[in-house]
């Protein structure tokens, strides 16, 4: 019966539950998340408002910036800050960021030692403003905030950039968690397509299972040589409950949260994505459909935080 | 079950486009597939002028009895005008009137016409011309002329064709440069020629001619040269000298008279279309829904005028590009540079030609993305560089356009027939995706885009498709139907299959 696998891949990939574009697009994103609260997760100085608002731990915004003619300030905005990074409001995919650690004189260190003048950094925010990173070419903000000191965990396991955790939570519940480590090939960028590892992680006890990268499973970072297996991320609870608390901040019901780890504030939300990917599910070796369904066929989806976790966790272990 | 809403639209759909087709086929007997054997041309000339003050008056030769085509159907488009025919021996004049023409006013002649071999009339009131004097310096010129090729001919073809061979010599003497002068327009040399001809008092006359060729839009009369040699009219390529007339063509009027005369009009013109018709497919159509008031025929295309039929035989064929783009980018999945713009690079290939399509895109490609990329290095604002890219990329298209026809490619010209804007886009795009996600990306989104529009070149100039598509217009709805039913394919891609391919291995 070997060659039936070849024939029919699609019924191996459907037994595991594997969720497939179309199908995400087509039976949970437009169904689950309506298009006007979009622009809550779109533009992150709103996600950031609203969540500092709710009490949900983000990195502190330093200054935004709105029309070119602001640029003449940076001088002044970054006065009293060495380390820092500047994002686009409505980038996605991790493009257009641009992390500083550190000066040198009047020059600014970028993450990978080179230096940038307050020239470059400003051509670099006009490009921002014209909307070169964002969806569609729509003018966009510039938006100056804490640069993220990762855990030391995640020291050797990583090259150059922050690693994150992506967790899908689907109705207020989490439902699956990888942790995106950066490597030489992206560039210091914790995006899978841009060819950073994702780590699939036990939902019940924030332990780490193997990596995918460029498609393929691994079990050490190629960049460093040591193993991504069986780390423990520290303050799993807090992460899994920040993750949960989103849900009533955008009102959506299909997202992917971005969380990341700071060596001395610990978990703080970097932004919600309303069109999570898909790769999740190489890491984890698991489909996302049979927790998708099941929280579907639940009639009443408890209240507290807390409660939507134990779920997702008892679901991931079940 | 939550597709049932979409399946059964989709069903209504489909049952809506085959009841209407089976009705066509089997009720008016069109024809399923396009017949070429016996095609009727469709020529339609279509007038237009602006009134001044005053009642207008029109007036326009037609042919009689066209050489070689028989006129199976004629109707004229004239609104609120008077009009009346009137018949000299060669040609019929149609003349329109109306007392107060408000704003820009147009009127067609439409005809339909099938090869036929018409018995030649007899020539009747052949006048053999007088000598005509010519100025002094002409004179010696013509004398000249006609006594060289008197020498070196037999008869009356042989006279006209020797001497046309000598007006029209590449390395002319002072003479035939003299003859030249004043009659750069081709109307005013088969005048010149005619005038010439008078000195050897050979009757000629000037045929105006219409090359009946597909597709065309914007057409004109060519003049031509014909010469009586006592018992018939022979005809004569004023510019080469070659007997005859070209391929399909349709003696249009005789004469030298104007072809359109509007008086209280300005801008007043003609432009003829021609389209090749399949004989069954009109004809039938036609007869059958005279006979039967059938109510579908009065929604064909057919009854368009032709200059609309051929824009539309070009648009219906773009819901099946974007069907093959919906097949190849939500079930197979495909990477390409924007959603639409393969197709409309196919479209552009469908005048270029797709090899030549393929090589000049590219080409037009590659250089604007090394400049691009220089306008990086400018540190330029987005508008004003996607701005700065257009002009480049005209700039190139010129550039492409002279280069390949000093090296005598003219194919290389219908470079400018392609979308500066769609290249201009495709460029800036295919940068972005460079620089962010590095060249093998941006390679791939390229080359993946060249491959939808070649698929949808080939699909969407297919002559059998295109048959089917605007006889049976309605097989638009079984093109939106499958559409509908696409758009609610969850399954998995087939480039998923190898995305996931981790999971398939046990």
């Amino acid at each position: 019966m070997g060659w039936k696998k070849y024939l029919f891949p699609g019924r191996k990939l459907r037994s595991f539950g594997l969720m497939g574009m179309n199908q995400r697009n087509g039976d949970y994103i437009s169904r689950y998340n309506r298009r006007k609260f979009y622009p809550l997760v779109d533009d992150k100085l709103l996600t950031k408002q609203l969540a500092m608002e709710a009490g949900i731990a983000v990195p502190a915004l330093y200054g935004v910036i709105e029309i070119e003619h602001q640029i003449g300030n940076l001088a002044k905005i970054l006065a009293d800050y060495d380390d820092f990074a500047i994002k686009p409001a409505h980038g996605s995919g991790g493009e257009g960021i641009l992390i500083v650690k550190g000066r040198s004189k009047h020059l600014y260190r970028k993450l990978n030692g080179v230096l940038l003048s307050e020239r470059e950094i400003g051509h670099h925010i006009s490009n921002i403003l014209s909307g070169m990173y964002s969806l569609g070419g729509q003018p966009d903000k510039a938006l100056i905030e804490y640069r993220v000191e990762f855990s030391s965990l995640f020291e050797h396991v990583s090259y150059q950039g922050v690693p994150d955790i992506r967790t899908i939570v689907f109705k207020g519940v989490p439902i699956m968690s990888m942790l995106r480590l950066p490597t030489r090939l992206s560039d210091g960028k914790a995006n899978l397509h841009q060819g950073a590892i994702g780590v699939g992680i036990n939902l019940a006890n924030g332990r780490t299972l193997q990596g995918v990268w460029c498609e393929e499973i691994v079990y050490h970072h190629p960049d460093t040589g040591y193993a991504i297996e069986g780390m423990e991320i520290p303050n799993w609870e807090q992460i899994m409950r920040l993750a949960a608390g989103c849900q009533e901040l955008v009102s959506l019901d299909y997202i992917g949260v971005d969380i990341v780890l700071d060596a001395a504030l610990g978990p703080l939300m970097l932004e919600i994505n309303a069109r999570p990917g898909l790769s999740i599910q190489i890491a984890n070796q698991k489909g996302l459909l049979p927790f998708l369904r099941q929280i579907e066929d639940v009639k009443k989806m408890p209240e507290s935080v807390l409660e939507r976790v134990r779920l997702g966790q008892k679901l991931y272990e079940a | 079950m939550k597709n049932l809403h979409v399946i059964l639209l989709a069903l209504t759909l489909v049952i809506i486009s085959t009841a209407l087709c089976v009705y066509k086929v089997v009720e008016l007997k069109l024809p399923l597939l396009p017949a070429e054997q016996a095609h009727v041309w469709a020529v339609e000339a279509r007038v237009s002028f602006k009134p001044t003050k005053g009642p207008a008056k029109v007036d326009l030769r037609l042919p009689k009895k066209p050489q070689s085509y028989m006129i199976l159907d004629e109707n004229f488009i004239s609104g609120s005008y008077g009009m009346t025919l009137e018949e000299s021996d060669e040609n019929r004049v149609v003349k329109w009137t109306l007392r107060r023409p408000r704003g820009n006013q147009f009127l067609y002649y439409r005809m339909q016409l099938i090869a036929d071999e018409m018995p030649i009339s007899e020539p009747i009131n052949v006048r053999y011309p007088q000598k005509k004097a010519y100025p002094e310096m002409m004179q010696t010129a013509v004398d000249a002329l006609l006594d060289e090729v008197r020498s070196k001919s037999a008869d009356t073809r042989s006279f006209t064709h020797e001497l046309l061979l000598r007006l029209n010599e590449k390395n002319a003497s002072d003479n035939i440069l003299l003859l030249r002068q004043g009659a750069e327009k081709p109307e005013m040399w088969v005048q010149r020629i005619i005038s010439i001809l008078a000195g050897a008092r050979i009757p000629a006359r000037q045929a105006n001619i219409l090359l009946l060729k597909d597709g065309i839009r914007h057409g004109k009369l060519t003049p031509w040269l014909q010469t009586y040699n006592g018992t018939e009219w022979m005809a004569f390529d004023p510019y080469s000298g070659a007997s005859g007339f070209p391929d399909d063509s349709l003696i249009w009027y005789i004469g030298d008279q104007p072809l359109l005369t509007v008086k209280n009009g300005r801008a007043g013109k003609i432009e003829f279309s021609v389209h090749k018709q399949f004989h069954e497919a009109e004809y039938i159509a036609r007869q059958r829904s005279d006979v039967k008031n059938s109510s579908v025929m009065a929604l064909s295309l057919f009854q368009l005028p032709i200059q609309t039929q051929n824009v539309y035989r070009v648009l219906l064929m773009m819901p099946l590009g974007a069907l093959l783009i919906v097949v190849l980018r939500n079930v197979i999945g495909i990477k390409s540079f924007g959603t639409f713009m393969p197709i409309l690079i196919a479209l552009a290939f469908r005048e270029t030609e797709l090899l030549w399509g393929l090589v000049l895109f590219s080409i037009l490609v590659a250089l604007g993305l090394m400049l691009r990329f220089y306008l990086e290095y400018l540190h330029l604002l987005l508008v004003p560089r996607l701005a700065s890219v257009l002009i480049i990329v005209v700039i190139l298209m010129v550039l492409v356009s002279l280069l390949t026809h000093k090296l005598g490619i003219e194919r290389g010209l219908s470079v400018a027939l392609f979308p500066m804007v769609i290249i201009s886009m495709t460029i800036e795009r295919m940068s972005l995706v460079w620089e962010e996600l590095g060249p093998a990306e941006a390679l791939q989104q390229g080359i993946g885009s060249l491959f939808i529009a070649s698929l949808g070149y080939l699909l969407m100039t297919n002559a059998v498709l295109e048959h089917m598509i605007f006889v049976f217009p309605e097989m638009l709805l079984f093109l939106l139907a499958i559409t509908l039913l696409l758009g609610r394919y969850t399954g998995y891609r087939l480039t998923e299959l190898w995305r996931f391919r981790a999971l398939l291995k046990d």
